[in-house]
C-alpha cells in the first residue's frame, strides 16, 4: 500500500486552513511570551527546557494539522498533537490530580480518535487515496445510509476533542491542571482544531447530504451551552470556570455550524454562509478572550498562590493591570458591546432570525428555541463573570494569600495585552473582520457576504440590522461623555471616603462579603434538577445551648458522569470479570491469542 | 440621523423619564387613597442629589467610580436606537446587549464596596435578568416575523410578554420592590445601597430612561400609527403598571422566575402564531 506517495498534496492552503492558522498563532504567540515570566522560578533547568520544547512542538503539530491535506498525515499529526497536550497536562506530575486528569483525557480522546480512524479508513475502503479531493469525490457515490453513518462517527471522533456535552467530561479536569499558557492553548485552540476538522471532513470532505445531521449539531450545541454554563456558573476555582466556560462556547461555535449545514441543505447559500461567519467569527473571539482569561487565571495563581475564589478578592489594587485584562476578557465572553464576543453572538442571532422566513415552519420554531437558547446563555455567562471578576478582584481581600498578592512580571503582562488588545480589536473592527471570514466561508457555502459600510454590517437590502460595533462605541462613548459632562458642571464635586453601609452596626470586614457560593445560590436553587445540590451541616456541641464549630458541606452532582460514565464503567468492569478465566498469566498463551485475533482479523478482511 | 437629531431626543428622554416615574408613583399613591407627592417629585430629587456630597466607600476601586457613567451611557444609547432612523426591529437584539453592559458594570460595583448587601442585590439582579433576556429575544423574533400586522394574535402575545419582561426589567412588583426600606427584599436598590449625591443621581436618571425607553417599545408594538395615540397609548401604559403595582405583591425570589417563564411561554406563543399567520 502506497499510503502517502500516492497523495499529490500533503498539505492543503485553503482559507480554511489559513484562518485555523492565524487562530493558533493568535494565542500561542503571546503563550509562548507568557510562558518565560510563568516558569521563573518553578522548575528546574532541564524541565524547563523540555517544557519549552514540548509547547513549541504542541503548536507546530496544530499548525501542522490543519495544513494536513492527506488524511493520513492528519491522523498521524492528529495523535501527535494529543500525546504532546497530554505531556503537557502532566507538567505537574507530582500533583496526584494532574495525573487523573491526563489519563482521563488521554483514554477519552483515544476514543474518539478510534471513531476517527474508522471514519477515515471507510472513505478509503471507497475512494484508495487517502487524498481529501479524492476522499470527496468518492463520498458522492456512497449510500446515504452510509454517509449518515460516516458522520456520526465524524461528531463523535471530534466531538470528543471539542469537548461537546455529554463527552465534555475530560475537559473541565485536563483544562485546568495544565501550566495556565498550556490552558489557554488547549481551550483557545486545540479545541478549535478539531471544530476544524469537522468543518473540513464533513462540509468539504463528506458534504451535507441530510437536514437532521444539522439539526442534531443544533441540539447538541444548545445542550451544550446551557450545560457548560451552568456547570461554570457553579465553580469556585477559577480555572475550572474557564475550562467550563469553553464548553459553552464551543456549543455556540456549533449553534452557527450547524445553522450552516441547516441552511446547506436547503440550499440557502447565502444564510449558510452567515451562519459559517457567525460560528467562525465567535472561534476567533473565544480563542482571544479564552486564552487572555486563563492567562489572567495563571498571574493570579503565581501572584497568590490559590485559584479559590473563596479566598481570593480586592486583587484590584494588589494587581491592576491583571484585572484590567480579566475586566476585558470578561466583557468579551460576557457578549457586552462593544467587545468581540457581542458582534459574533449578534450574527449568530442574526443568522436564527434572518432564515425564520425561508424555513418550514416547524424549524423556525426550532430557531426560535436555539436563539432563546443563546439569549439565555449569554445571561447566564454574564452573571457568571460578575461571579468571576467580582469576588476575585473587587472588594476585600478574603485571605492571606490575597493580601500578599504581587502583580505579575512584564513578560506576562505583555502577553496578556496582546490578546487584550485582540479582544478589543476584533470588537470595533468588525467590518473587515466580517469580509475576510465571508472569504473563509466561501468555498464552504458556496455564497459570498460582503458589507461595504464601516457603520454598518448591512447584509441583504431589506434585511433588519444596522448598527455596527464600532458605530455603537462612538455612541456609547458619546453618552458616556454626555453622563460625565453632566456629573462635572451640575454635580456638587465634593467626595470623601467613607465606610461601607453596615446596616449600623460594627465595622464591616472581609468576613461580612458576599461569598462566591452565596453569589450562585440563586441558580443553584432554581436548576437544582439538574445539578441536585447536596447539602450537609454538622453542629459539634459542647453543651445543649453552646455550638463550638460548624462542619458545612455543599458540592454539586454532575449527572452526565454519576448516570452516564460511572454507570457505563461499572458495567465494563464487570464485563472484564469475564475475561479472567481465560487470563491465566502465561506469557505463551498470551501470544497464542494475540496469533489466534491476527488470523481472525485477516480473514475478516479478505472476506470483505 | 444628524447631531441635532441625536441631541434633540437626548434632551427629550432625558427630561420626560423622570416624569414617567412620578405619575407612576403618583397613580400609585392615589390608587392607595393616599395624596402622595406631586408627580414632579422626581426631578427635585435629582437636583438635590446633584448639589450633595458623594460619599464613596472606602474599600472600592476605580469600578465603582466609572459604573454610574457606564450604566448612563447605556440607557441613553438603548434610547438612541430606538424609534426612526436606527430603528428596524432587529437592531432590539442589539439594544438587550447594551442594556446588559450596563447591568455588568452595576452588579460589579455592588460587589464592589463589600457589603453583604451590594453582593445579594448583584446575584439576585444577574439571576433575574438572565431569565429575562430569552423572554425579551423572543418577543423581538416574533415581532420580526408579524411585521406591520398590528393587533394581531401575535402582536397581543408579544405586548403581554413584553409587560413580563418590564416588569422584571424596570425593579417592579412582582419581581422587585423600588419602594422598599429593607435591604433584605431589595434586589435594583440593595446594588445602590452605597452610592451617594451625584452618582446617585446618574443611576437614578438612567433607571428611569431604561424605564422611558421600555414603556416606549411596548407603546409603539401596541399602537405604532399616529403620535397622539402613541402618547396616549404611553399614558396608558403608566396607569397599567401602576395597577398591576398597587394590585398585586411581591413574589418570593425564587417565585420570580417562574412569572418570567410565563413570559417566555408567551413569547412562544407570539412566535408560534406569527409563523401560523395569525
Amino acid at each position: 500500500m502506497n499510503l502517502l506517495i500516492n497523495s499529490r498534496s500533503l498539505v492543503v492552503l485553503d482559507p480554511l486552513a489559513f484562518f485555523f492558522l492565524v487562530v493558533i498563532l493568535l494565542v500561542g504567540f503571546p503563550a509562548l511570551i507568557y510562558s518565560l515570566g510563568y516558569f521563573k522560578g518553578k522548575f528546574t533547568r532541564t524541565k524547563l527546557l523540555t517544557t519549552q520544547l514540548i509547547t513549541f512542538a504542541f503548536i507546530a503539530s496544530m499548525l501542522l494539522l490543519v495544513v494536513a491535506g492527506n488524511a493520513l498525515f492528519f491522523l498521524i499529526v492528529w495523535e501527535l498533537m494529543t500525546l504532546l497536550s497530554y505531556l503537557l497536562v502532566l507538567t505537574d506530575s507530582e500533583n496526584e490530580a494532574a495525573v487523573r486528569a491526563a489519563s482521563t483525557y488521554i483514554i477519552m480522546t483515544h476514543c474518539g480518535t478510534a471513531f476517527l480512524t474508522a471514519a477515515l479508513f471507510l472513505i478509503y475502503r471507497h475512494a484508495g487515496s487517502f487524498d481529501l479531493p479524492a476522499m470527496a469525490a468518492a463520498c458522492q457515490t456512497m449510500s446515504p445510509l452510509l454517509r449518515n453513518w460516516l458522520f456520526v462517527l465524524f461528531l463523535l471522533g471530534f466531538g470528543t476533542k471539542a469537548g461537546i456535552v455529554p463527552l465534555h467530561i475530560w475537559l473541565p479536569l485536563a483544562h485546568p491542571q495544565a501550566p495556565s499558557h498550556i490552558s489557554s492553548l488547549m481551550s483557545g485552540v486545540m479545541i478549535k482544531v478539531a471544530l476544524y476538522g469537522l468543518i473540513r471532513f464533513v462540509f468539504l470532505v463528506l458534504g451535507i447530504s441530510s437536514i437532521w445531521w444539522g439539526i442534531a449539531v443544533l441540539a447538541l450545541a444548545i445542550v451544550s451551552c446551557l450545560v457548560g454554563v451552568v456547570y461554570a456558573l457553579m465553580e469556585n476555582d477559577l480555572k475550572k470556570l474557564l475550562a467550563y466556560c469553553s464548553v459553552e462556547n464551543i456549543g455556540i461555535i456549533l449553534m452557527g455550524v450547524g445553522l450552516a449545514m441547516v441552511y446547506l441543505r436547503l440550499n440557502l447559500n447565502g444564510l449558510a454562509a452567515l451562519a459559517m461567519v457567525a460560528g467562525l467569527y465567535h472561534l476567533i473571539n473565544h480563542a482571544a478572550f479564552k486564552g487572555l482569561l486563563f492567562l489572567c487565571a495563571g498571574s493570579v495563581q503565581k501572584g497568590t498562590g490559590t485559584l479559590d475564589m473563596e479566598k481570593l478578592g480586592g486583587l484590584i489594587k494588589k494587581m491592576p493591570w491583571t484585572a484590567a485584562f480579566f475586566l476585558v476578557g470578561a466583557m468579551g465572553i460576557s457578549a457586552l458591546p462593544p467587545l468581540n464576543g457581542f458582534v459574533s453572538e449578534w450574527l449568530t442571532l442574526q443568522a436564527f432570525l434572518s432564515g425564520a422566513f425561508n424555513v418550514p415552519g416547524v424549524l423556525a420554531l426550532v430557531f426560535a428555541l436555539g436563539a432563546a437558547a443563546l439569549a439565555l446563555t449569554s445571561g447566564l455567562a454574564a452573571a457568571c463573570f460578575v461571579k468571576a471578576f467580582g469576588i476575585t478582584f473587587l472588594a476585600l481581600p478574603r485571605g492571606r494569600e490575597a493580601e500578599q498578592a504581587k502583580e505579575a512580571p512584564a513578560s506576562m503582562l505583555l502577553a496578556m495585552s496582546l490578546l487584550a488588545a485582540a479582544v478589543v480589536g476584533l470588537g470595533l473592527l468588525a467590518m473587515p473582520i466580517f469580509n475576510l471570514l465571508g472569504r473563509v466561508a466561501q468555498p464552504i457555502c458556496g455564497a459570498s457576504l460582503q458589507t461595504t459600510d464601516l457603520f454598518s454590517l448591512n447584509l441583504q437590502p431589506n434585511s433588519c440590522f444596522a448598527i455596527s460595533p464600532l458605530f455603537m462605541a462612538l455612541i456609547l462613548g458619546g453618552a458616556l461623555l454626555v453622563g460625565m459632562t453632566a456629573y462635572y458642571i451640575f454635580g456638587a464635586r465634593k467626595s470623601r471616603l467613607g465606610r461601607t453601609w453596615d446596616c449600623g452596626y460594627y465595622q464591616t470586614d472581609s468576613r461580612n462579603e458576599y461569598t462566591a457560593t452565596a453569589f450562585s445560590k440563586p441558580f443553584r436553587i432554581s436548576f437544582s434538577f439538574f445539578l441536585l445540590p447536596f447539602r450537609k451541616t454538622e453542629r459539634h456541641k459542647e453543651s445543649f445551648y453552646h455550638v463550638s464549630s460548624f462542619v458545612h458541606e455543599t458540592h454539586t452532582t454532575k449527572i452526565f458522569k454519576k448516570y452516564l460514565y460511572d454507570t457505563t464503567l461499572a458495567s465494563l468492569y464487570r464485563g472484564t470479570k469475564i475475561f479472567k478465566r481465560i487470563q491465566a498469566g502465561s506469557i505463551h498463551l498470551y501470544i497464542a491469542y494475540i496469533l489466534a485475533t491476527l488470523v481472525l482479523l485477516v480473514l475478516l478482511v479478505r472476506m470483505f | 440621523m444628524a447631531l441635532t437629531d441625536i441631541l434633540m431626543r437626548l434632551l427629550f428622554v432625558v427630561v420626560l423619564a423622570p416624569l414617567a416615574s412620578g405619575i407612576i408613583a403618583k397613580v400609585k399613591n392615589n390608587l392607595r387613597l393616599r395624596q402622595g407627592q406631586g408627580i414632579l417629585q422626581p426631578y427635585r430629587n435629582l437636583i438635590k442629589l446633584f448639589g450633595k456630597e458623594e460619599i464613596v466607600p472606602e474599600n472600592s476601586s476605580w469600578i465603582f467610580r466609572v459604573a454610574p457613567f457606564i450604566v448612563f451611557a447605556t440607557s441613553v444609547t438603548a434610547v438612541l436606537f430606538l424609534g426612526t432612523g436606527f430603528g428596524r426591529v432587529g437592531d432590539l437584539l442589539a439594544i438587550i446587549f447594551v442594556l446588559a453592559l450596563g447591568r455588568f458594570f452595576l452588579a460589579l460595583a455592588a460587589l464592589d464596596a463589600g457589603s453583604s448587601f451590594g453582593g445579594m442585590g448583584s446575584s439576585r439582579e444577574m439571576f433575574i435578568s438572565s431569565f429575562v433576556e430569552p423572554a425579551a429575544c423572543l418577543v423581538i423574533f416574533a415581532l420580526y416575523l408579524s411585521p406591520g400586522a398590528n393587533w394581531s394574535v401575535a402582536h397581543i402575545l408579544a405586548g403581554l410578554a413584553l409587560l413580563i419582561v418590564i416588569l422584571a426589567e424596570t425593579g417592579r412588583l412582582p419581581v422587585d420592590n423600588q419602594e422598599t426600606h429593607l435591604e433584605l427584599t431589595m434586589v435594583h436598590e440593595a446594588m445602590l445601597l452605597d452610592y451617594s449625591g451625584p452618582s446617585l443621581a446618574l443611576l437614578e436618571i438612567a433607571a428611569q430612561v431604561k424605564q422611558f425607553f421600555w414603556l416606549c417599545l411596548l407603546a409603539s408594538v401596541i399602537c405604532p400609527l399616529a403620535v397622539w395615540l402613541f402618547i396616549a397609548c404611553l399614558l396608558a401604559l403608566f396607569f397599567v403598571v401602576a395597577f398591576i403595582e398597587v394590585g398585586i405583591a411581591k413574589y418570593r425570589l425564587f417565585k420570580a422566575p417562574d412569572l418570567i417563564i410565563f413570559g417566555v411561554i408567551l413569547a412562544l406563543l407570539a412566535v408560534v402564531s406569527a409563523l401560523l399567520g395569525v
